[in-house]
């Protein structure tokens, strides 16, 4: 029988806000729901996710197992052609969901041209254009790869490469190393300067780095980001506690074995660029994901990414399928000079990190960033709970000091998101829309709905099929 | 006079910012008409018979925000539309203002509040039903203030909530008070050992307030949603809520409030209150009593009937009591009319009720079954005509401003009290009016200031009719409490000091208005 009149009344209010402020007067515990309605309003999609939960909720778990069980490590450097897979000669890997070049948005371009001369591909950009239209360069996803880049994220044959392993699971993935702001190829500069660090970094910066990996053997870097998140990192955003602890493992070896002057320009290159470890913490990220890979029946998120074009997004359960939208436009600040109106549409693979639970997941970590969400510590705290509505897990390793080392929240839940009508929460590097300009601010963006919903409705189809 | 119309694309709102919204619309002065509303094809229609539709809401989306309104000049329009954008702008910067976050869904906000044991659902229909599911799968019992429930919905939440042992109280329930907590609309009222289950809001109001104010109180009052006792739900919640009251320590009489049940559900109710010892009153507004003739269940005409027998039990009085009580009044209300009609002049014929409660509508509606001149409604009951144009009086005519058409992008009159002003009004202007027939019902959820809404429209009345060289009684009734936020003295000593004739309880003034209008003739 009904307990109802023998306990004191508690309520959820999902609705009308006046009548939490009744409970209230009346002293009665309550909590107000913010609701909203699903991003889908069509039911039959429901319908079937409803019929198979007991089946998804086994397939998420293990997925959030992997995703948590990861350990990624570095463990050494190559060059794209040798290490890469299904890397080849006449390849260029790219940011986010596929793409032709005609649809490829400025940036882009400008860094598939810079990539092309710095090949030897092209000497000229009319000459790298052309060759770059002709059909005999082939375009594919970084993602495809087990590859991550950020912004324009082109890695081209010759690129040299850091080799990451997850210890867990077997599998690796790959990431090229980060150039620093300014002028740099992966906001689509293509000039002498941009091509000359690429050589520097490919012949003094990479043998010197790879010297020192292979003597330190391995380097735990979930451990750095764990402790990065206890130092205002988020790793996407904000990078420069990961840095400055990745450079304290790096620092002595490198000295140790390398001749005076190319230790030093390594050194400094480093320590110059808080960014510097951006491309691992996504190349950690992937490595994570890419373990929950094909789990039938799972609707977790593994890969969020743009092409500056496009967003796309790919789920466990649905293979190798990409779901894509427009890509928006971020909320940012701009540099000054700059507005609105010179930023490309978001673009980038380094969304991968919020995928991974880092990122704008964790932005509560980070209150040094925050005039990037609003200018207020209690907007990024925001930020994060709201977060924990769509996700799966509460991070086993990343922790947030502020809300009591809360986990990260982690795993994003397709069916979740179109549910509660609460969109992936980004952290975002936005680049100038013209080829060659590069960075002019930083800022946040909600993920765009489409991608989500087209994968919550090609999920739905697919469970029917299973 | 024109229409403008403005689509906000993907602009969700809740109702309740929208109510907001609309009331700030109305409240401009050059705007004739207005409303706000979502995309809904029911809204869409709803627009288009109220003649706000324009030609840009006509596609718009179930996420769509629609906004319409009448003014008189292109000039006045876009000064509206600018207030319009000024008024979304800061409503959305107070649902988006930092601070303690709210939790964005059920499943989360029971993580805050593990041991809840109830959901208010009031989100728009077509998702409420879902909501209670997940709800009831949590071991919550449901309040669901939502209408445009589907009735097969409401079967399968209600079918579910009896396995589990949980209420589902709604859809498109108003009223209810659990362990003394008055719920969305309703009255703060004494405990005491009383039991109502009700599926009727006003109803469980009305009744709820008489005892309270004969100085007894209410274990429980259980509202089912108007719905439940009709024959496709079969009455699942009534049935398990006089079980309940019967099974309850502190309820030791049980009074249940409905508009006619189903047959069906007559006869499971009389056989189930022949097992139960408790003893029953029952007003089933409008019924065929047949039925309830050789059962347990004491039958009271109207609500004021049941609530004073529900008193007289719960005293352990006789009941013989009541109907000396009732008819001592109908003496003096008899006295009341003969002095009332007696200032009428020859055109003034015929009533004009104006409710805000749709059970009063309708209990009024059997007072006035029989008459000699036609009776009209929105909604009628029995005998009662249906009006042609809601929007214009025939003869007698008995309104509920709370129907549907009324409220199209407007909060409910009990909250707004503008479209009923406008219409006493008209009916005041009415050489054919003899009296106008009101309830206010107070308690949380209406208006907390109905004196600021009513007492001006009682004042222009009187302006209005001495211009006519008329008399015009206003009777109306106050549904509330000493200790409601608005305090039941205070209204009605303010109408009275304007005139009006306040009475204890709808049936009365019904009563009132139909002897007046018996001496008039």
């Amino acid at each position: 029988m009904n307990k109802l009149f023998e306990s004191e009344l508690k309520v959820i209010n999902i609705g009308l806000k006046s009548f939490k402020e009744t409970l209230d007067e009346q002293k009665v515990q309550s909590v107000q729901v913010d609701w909203k309605p699903p991003l889908i309003s069509d039911s039959s999609s429901f319908d079937v996710i409803r019929k198979y939960s007991d089946k998804i909720e086994d397939a998420n778990k293990e997925a959030l197992k992997r995703i948590l069980n990861s350990k990624p490590v570095l463990v050494g450097m190559g060059k794209a052609i040798d290490v890469i897979p299904g890397m080849k000669k006449n390849l260029l890997l790219h940011a986010g969901p596929p793409i032709v070049w005609d649809k490829m948005c400025g940036p882009m371009k400008g860094a598939v041209i810079g990539a092309l001369i710095y090949e030897g591909f092209a000497k000229t950009y009319d000459e790298a254009e052309k060759v770059a239209a002709s059909g005999k360069i082939e375009f594919s996803p970084c993602h495809e790869h087990a590859t991550v880049g950020p912004m324009a994220g082109i890695v081209s044959p010759s690129m040299p490469v850091f080799i990451l392993e997850n210890e867990e699971f077997g599998n690796k993935a790959f990431c090229t190393m980060n150039e620093g702001l300014g002028k740099v190829l992966r906001y689509g500069a293509y000039d002498e300067s941009v091509i000359g660090r690429l050589r520097w970094m490919e012949n003094v910066l990479y043998p010197s780095l790879k010297k020192a990996i292979d003597k330190i053997g391995k380097i735990d870097l979930k451990n750095i980001i764990a402790q990065a998140l206890h130092m205002g990192d988020e790793v996407h955003n904000r990078n420069r506690a990961a840095t400055s602890l990745l450079y304290r493992i790096l620092a002595p070896v490198i000295v140790e074995v390398n001749e005076k002057d190319a230790a030093i320009s390594t050194l400094n290159f480093i320590n110059s660029n808080d960014h510097f470890f951006l491309n691992l913490s996504m190349g950690v990220s992937k490595v994570s994901l890419d373990a929950a890979r094909n789990i039938e029946n799972s609707s977790i998120v593994v890969v969020m990414a743009r092409n500056g074009t496009e967003f796309g997004i790919q789920l466990s359960g649905t293979g190798d399928q990409w779901f894509t939208g427009i890509s928006p436009i971020p909320e940012a600040l701009y540099f000054t000079g700059y507005t609105k109106d010179d930023a490309n549409p978001d673009i980038g693979d380094s969304s991968i990190t919020e995928t991974n639970g880092l990122g704008g997941f964790a932005i509560a970590a980070s209150p040094a960033i925050v005039q990037f969400v609003g200018g207020s510590t209690n907007d990024a705290v925001n930020y994060t709970l709201k977060m924990y509505e769509i996700t799966t897990a509460e991070n086993n390793i990343y922790k947030i000091p502020y809300l009591n080392f809360r986990g990260t929240p982690t795993g994003i839940d397709v069916i979740k998101v179109i549910e509660k009508n609460i969109l992936p929460f980004i952290d975002t590097g936005v680049a100038h829309k013209n080829a060659g300009i590069g960075q002019i601010g930083a800022g946040v963006l909600e993920a765009p709905a489409d991608p989500f919903k087209k994968a919550f409705i090609g999920f739905a189809n697919q469970l029917k099929n299973n | 006079m024109m229409v403008t119309g403005i689509l906000k694309r993907g602009e969700y709102f809740d109702s309740v910012s929208l109510m907001l919204i609309a009331k700030k619309i109305s409240e401009l002065d050059i705007v004739l008409d207005s409303a706000a509303v979502m995309g809904t094809p029911e809204n869409i229609a709803l627009l288009k018979s109220s003649g706000l539709l324009t030609d840009e809401l006509q596609n718009a989306g179930d996420m769509d925000l629609m906004i319409a309104f009448k003014c008189n000049s292109q000039n006045e329009s876009d000064l509206i539309s600018k207030k319009i954008n000024e008024f979304l702008k800061k409503s959305s910067d107070e649902i988006e203002s930092p601070g303690s976050q709210n939790p964005s869904s059920l499943e989360s906000a029971i993580k805050i509040l593990p041991d809840a044991n109830l959901a208010m659902i009031s989100v728009a229909g077509k998702y409420a039903g879902d909501e209670a599911m997940k709800a009831l799968q949590s071991g919550l019992n449901v309040m669901l203030f939502s209408d445009n429930v589907s009735i097969e919905k409401e079967i399968e939440l209600k079918k579910f909530a009896r396995e589990k042992g949980l209420f589902v109280m709604g859809p498109d329930c108003g009223t209810a008070i659990i362990n003394g907590v008055p719920l969305a609309f309703a009255n703060v009222v004494n405990r005491g050992n009383i039991g109502i289950i009700a599926a009727s809001g006003t109803g469980l109001q009305e009744v709820s307030c008489l005892i309270s104010n004969s100085g007894c109180g209410i274990s429980q009052a259980i509202g089912t949603g108007g719905r439940d006792v009709k024959k496709e739900v079969g009455g699942i919640m009534f049935l398990e809520g006089i079980k309940a009251l019967a099974e309850d320590k502190n309820t030791e009489v049980i009074l249940s409030v409905s508009k006619p049940p189903a047959d069906e559900v007559l006869i499971k109710v009389v056989e189930l209150v022949n097992t139960i010892e408790k003893p029953i009153v029952g007003v089933f507004l409008n019924a065929s009593i047949d039925l309830l003739k050789q059962s347990k269940i004491n039958i009271a005409k109207t609500l004021e009937e049941g609530a004073l027998l529900a008193v007289a039990y719960s005293q352990k009085k006789n009941n013989k009591e009541v109907t000396k009580r009732i008819n001592v009044r109908e003496g003096e209300l008899q006295r009341i009319a003969e002095s009332e009609s007696s200032k009428l002049n020859a055109d003034q014929k015929y009533l004009r009720a104006l409710f805000s409660g749709g059970t009063f509508c309708d209990e009024t509606q059997m007072f006035f079954q029989k008459m000699s001149e036609e009776v009209f409604s929105n909604t009628p009951v029995g005998t009662v005509i249906k009006l042609k144009d809601i929007w214009k009086s025939e003869k007698h005519t008995i309104i509920d401003l709370g129907d549907d058409e009324f409220t199209v992008g407007k909060p409910h009159p009990m909250i707004d009290y503008s479209t009923r002003n406008k219409r006493i009004l008209a009916e005041a202007n009415d050489p054919e009016t003899a009296v106008i027939l009101l309830d206010i019902v107070l308690g949380y959820g209406s208006n907390l200031n109905p004196l600021a809404e009513i007492i001006p429209v009682i004042k222009e009345v009187k302006k209005l009719t001495s211009q006519q060289k008329k008399y015009l009684p206003v009777i109306c009734s106050v549904t509330g409490t000493e200790k409601d936020p608005q305090n039941r003295t205070t209204v009605v000593v303010a109408l009275e000091a304007e005139g009006v004739l306040v009475m204890e309880s709808n049936a009365a003034a019904s009563k009132l208005a139909k002897f007046l209008i018996e001496k008039k003739r």
